[in-house]
């Protein structure tokens, strides 16, 4: 029999019986919700869908020299000056803070993992529970070819801030060419492509996934329970798989904005700043056309790691090193080379900023359709403070937040971003968190 | 030669090295530990590719990351899970290694019968290729209802293609991508206190091949000879006479001291134009060929590797080490002259170099590397609330690292911990981080003096021979060799036999191949005791109430 299509099919269709006429069983993910409900759409009429996304950097800010203390308004000083034209996209987050009940900070991890998954870490290494951006793709991620890109900008794959637990942390992209290759290269379908024909391929590759989750199945039969919720992600995994071949065999919405850059070529990659920043500027554009070729709708980003690793050519301290052995200078302050880093992190995450405005999209810019959370591990790295992290929300998701505004905290748990952040892409949560990080209020300021 | 193409013709009834001598102390019984699950590891998934179906077969791509647990990627290996870009990975990998394995240039070898027609399926040929290799895939025999399964996608694949070899290709992609190959289980027999023989023939092909069971250990487990005795003994020395035995100890040297960490090791070009990339790889490869060519080659005492001179360099190393190399592109064996600072594995640029930042060195790292991966003792992590205002005074005098490292004895919430590493760590600052020997540091003399467990010393070649000496030394590598064959950390119940190693250990003169045969002659090694009761509910479903 033939595994050529003979007409635009359903997933569900192009899968029931199409293979030896055996069934396939499949489950179906949760599409298009949260697509754009305000009315915009693409010139094709499909309802724009919002993306949601981290961006991580290390080492917090240079106290008193990122933002000016008046709430009224956000008053981006010296550290943070490259942001100022991008104040009305972002909202600030301060005195929001990471009780951590009694447990060790434990440096450069306590903060964010608290931040990102409602729990201190009990030691080091630990993740103790699922980061936020996990369960949003959990909901989101389905309809799109990969439920979440991860990307690191320092070239290690273990520079990751998105996990499902300890021992399932998702490995980022950390080349520009591997990072293109696996996005655009030869399973990449143009949604604006006149001819769309759904390789027969892909029908025998779905039937190799069917023969693995019938042995999955057996293995599971022959486990204890423990480890049988261990095996659950490689479950996941082979669903997820399964979703992203069915997604190729449908003939996919076109996306106005979406325009495929070329190949960028075998590059450096590495913790020196010129070529962090300079893969950083590569992977963004490549992410930005990921969501705009509704490739995916949940992305994290980092651009240093939380021990970071940035470095100058021909300079001995790394930007790490220096937040702790640099003195403070001795009449400004503060310490004048890990300064400089910060203000370099804060220029990348304003070019961030840009890609995502710049970018055309129905009746708006990308940046329009997406919220981005940006924070970091620490505020005051030399003293490994992880009370009032610095956390921004970038975008209005799909005009649903206001932005433009300083929001504090007044010492709340910093869970209450997270949960909104959740909330607004319709986890259906309503308390996260755990102990003194326990929380059910959102943050309502910021919602229109 | 790979094992499918020829089904094993490795060298049986080959000299066996050296004996465990019958005579010495009994092997105390021992109640074991949990059956673990382990996650095959990428050195793993390599090797059992190049084994099965030969080195020509090319394995390209990432792999997800284990977390190192208890000092060992091989323990983190037991919690490893898959995660959604993980099994992307390993779906793009079988695709690739299947196409490899039915192409025209492999399949006259790799594929034992020869199809009716090859414009279309046979279910006979299909059947026969799939027992054979999924048998050693799966580290044990595949029942009719997955070769079915097989068989069936194979004839899909073939009609769909017009062409058997694709059909193959389907099947063998299930094959390489199903939990029963990615994931090593321990099944058990005898009510659950030892393990089943093909368990058994698995762990001992991790243990000293680091890959899956060749076709001669599987026979041994069919056919109950691994049970017994003289069976599981010759076993062991006919892999312990391998080629592939020196593969397995290199991955549980590389596993133990860290050496995945080179993935990402990086020194500042303008300030250590010497350290290049030939440099680091040659690095890795020095103290793996010093540590072989000692333990193994030689039977030396292990400890004697913190005192030896001896060992193997490269050009690319010679720049480094700023000695002579008149072989350009290849390996010779080299001696430290006395007076050197180079003694001892620890002073190897793989151990300085990774112990240290990009750009300058680091005693605390590197001592907090001798604690911890030499002698498998625990250094607590550092405080969160540390005053670095001593350290930042802009009016100190503090030239070298001993003087800046001063500032944390006067501190007690810093002193706890860096009176552990930073005396062992300064030992070694006659390197700097790019592992080059110096005398000063911004024009004061290093001064490497320094204690550990109460022995003092004066420099680097007397940190050697404390760590010689040290009892921790060798109970070290006891320790994490048998948690790296168990996949976990030692049990309670197994602390006898441990105990029995270290006596053992002592009285044969510390031969590491000594301790390798008896571990893997142990009944201990393949005991299981019943899996402690866990809670079912993962930590992240627990963790927060949704509305719906």
């Amino acid at each position: 029999m033939s595994f050529l299509l003979k007409r635009p099919a359903t997933r569900r269709r192009a899968l029931k019986g199409m293979f030896r006429g055996g069934a396939i069983g499949m489950a179906l993910p949760l599409l298009d919700v949260f697509l754009n409900d305000n009315g915009t759409a693409l010139a094709g009429g499909a309802p724009i869908p919002t993306r949601f996304g981290n961006w991580f950097w290390g080492m917090g800010h240079t106290p008193g020299h990122a933002i000016g203390p008046d709430t009224s308004k956000i008053d981006f000083l010296e550290e943070c000056k490259a942001l100022i034209p991008y104040t009305k996209h972002i909202n600030y987050f301060g005195r929001f803070n990471a009780p951590l009940d009694g447990r060790t900070n434990i440096t450069h991890q306590s903060g964010w993992v608290s931040l990102k998954t409602g729990a201190p870490p009990p030691k080091y290494g630990d993740i103790p529970a699922p980061t936020f951006d996990v369960l949003i793709s959990d909901v989101v991620g389905g309809a799109t070819r990969f439920r979440a890109l991860d990307v690191a900008c320092t070239g290690n794959p273990k520079d990751t801030f998105s996990a499902r637990g300890t021992y399932s942390r998702n490995p980022p992209e950390v080349s520009p060419l591997a990072l293109y290759t696996r996005l655009f290269g030869p399973d990449f379908v143009d949604p604006n492509s006149a001819n769309f024909k759904p390789d027969p391929e892909l029908l025998l590759q779905h039937s190799v996934l069917s023969v693995v989750e019938d042995q999955r199945k057996q293995f599971a039969n022959e486990i204890g329970a423990a480890d049988r919720a261990r095996l659950d992600e490689y479950t996941t995994s082979i669903r997820q798989l399964e979703n992203q071949i069915s997604l190729q065999l449908e003939k996919p919405t076109p996306a106005d904005a979406c325009r495929v850059a070329k190949a960028p070529g075998e590059g450096p990659i590495g913790a020196e700043l010129p070529i962090v920043q300079a893969n950083h500027r590569l992977m963004t554009q490549m992410l930005i056309m990921a969501l705009a070729c509704n490739q995916t709708r949940v992305f994290n980003m980092a651009f240093n790691d939380a021990l970071s690793c940035l470095r100058r050519p021909g300079n001995a301290y790394t930007h790490h090193i220096l937040t702790h052995e640099e003195p403070n200078h001795k009449t400004l302050g503060y310490q004048v080379e890990a300064f400089w880093f910060n203000c370099r992190v804060m220029e990348a995450l304003a070019e961030f900023i840009d890609a995502f405005a710049a970018v055309r999209e129905g009746d708006g810019y990308l940046l329009d359709n997406t919220l981005i959370v940006a924070h970091s591990e620490v505020s005051n790295a030399k003293l490994h403070q992880v009370d009032n992290i610095p956390v921004m929300t970038i975008g209005t998701a799909g005009k649903r937040i206001k932005t433009g505004k300083h929001i504090s905290g007044n010492g709340d748990p910093v869970t209450r971003i997270g949960l909104t952040a959740m909330q607004l892409m319709g986890v259906p949560i309503e308390t996260w968190g755990t102990g003194s990080l326990q929380t059910s209020k959102i943050v309502s300021e910021i919602l229109v | 030669m790979s094992t499918f193409a020829s089904i094993s013709r490795l060298a049986i009834g080959a000299a066996i090295l050296i004996g465990v001598t019958g005579c010495g102390p009994q092997e105390p019984a021992s109640t074991g530990g949990p059956a673990t699950i382990r996650r095959l590891s990428e050195a793993q998934y390599r090797n059992t590719i190049a084994d099965i179906f030969g080195p020509q077969i090319v394995v390209s791509g990432r792999f997800d990351s284990i977390e190192r647990e208890e000092g060992l990627l091989a323990v983190g290996a037991s919690q490893a899970a898959v995660t959604a870009v993980g099994f992307e990975r390993y779906h793009a990998l079988a695709r690739a290694v299947a196409a490899q394995v039915i192409a025209p240039v492999n399949r006259g070898t790799l594929v034992p019968c020869t199809p009716a027609a090859t414009d279309g399926a046979d279910d006979s040929c299909a059947k026969i290729f799939f027992s054979r290799a999924g048998r050693l895939l799966y580290r044990r025999a595949l029942r009719d209802t997955e070769l079915a399964a097989l068989v069936g996608v194979a004839h899909a694949g073939a009609e769909s293609r017009a062409d058997f070899y694709n059909g193959l290709s389907y099947g063998l992609q299930a094959l390489l991508e199903s939990p029963d190959f990615l994931f090593m289980r321990d099944a058990t027999v005898a009510n659950g206190s030892r393990l089943s023989p093909f368990s058994k023939a698995t762990r001992l092909s991790l243990l000293l091949w680091n890959s899956t069971p060749d076709d001669d250990l599987l026979k041994a487990a069919e056919d109950g000879s691994l049970d017994t005795k003289a069976g599981l003994k010759a076993a062991v020395d006919r892999m312990m006479a391998s080629p592939h035995f020196n593969r397995g100890m290199r991955a549980f040297f590389t596993d133990m001291l860290t050496f995945d960490d080179f993935a990402t090791l990086e020194k500042d070009a303008a300030l250590y134009p010497a350290f290049s990339l030939a440099a680091a790889n040659d690095a890795r490869e020095q103290t793996l060929r010093t540590l072989i060519d000692f333990l193994i080659t030689q039977n030396g005492d292990y400890r004697d590797l913190f005192t030896t001179r001896a060992t193997h360099i490269t050009r690319s190393l010679g720049m480094v080490y700023r000695i002579p190399v008149a072989i350009p592109g290849g390996w010779s064996r080299y001696e430290f002259p006395e007076g050197d600072n180079h003694v001892g594995i620890q002073s190897h640029l793989s151990f300085v170099a990774l112990h240290s930042h990009p750009g300058k060195s680091s005693p605390t790292l590197r001592g907090k590397a001798v604690r911890e991966v030499l002698l498998c003792q625990k250094v607590p992590a550092p405080p969160g609330t540390v005053n670095f205002d001593q350290f930042n005074d802009p009016e100190s005098p503090a030239k070298t690292a001993r003087e800046r490292l001063a500032v944390h004895a006067v501190d007690a919430a810093c002193a706890g911990c860096h009176k552990l590493t930073d005396p062992v760590g300064l030992a070694l600052e006659n390197f700097d981080t790019a592992g080059q020997s110096r005398t000063e540091e911004n024009g004061v003399k290093i001064d490497t003096r320094g204690e550990i467990d109460g022995i003092p010393f004066s420099n680097g070649t007397e940190l050697g021979k404390a760590l010689h000496d040290n009892p921790a030394t060798a109970a070290c590598i006891i320790n994490r060799f048998a948690s790296y064959g168990l996949g976990r950390t030692v049990t309670s119940g197994e602390k006898p036999w441990v105990a029995y190693l270290e006596k053992t250990f002592t009285s044969n003169g510390y031969r590491f191949t000594d301790l390798v045969r008896r571990i893997a002659l142990s009944e201990a090694f393949y005991a299981v005791s019943a899996p402690a009761k866990t809670s079912t509910k993962s930590a992240g479903a627990a963790h927060y109430e949704g509305k719906s």
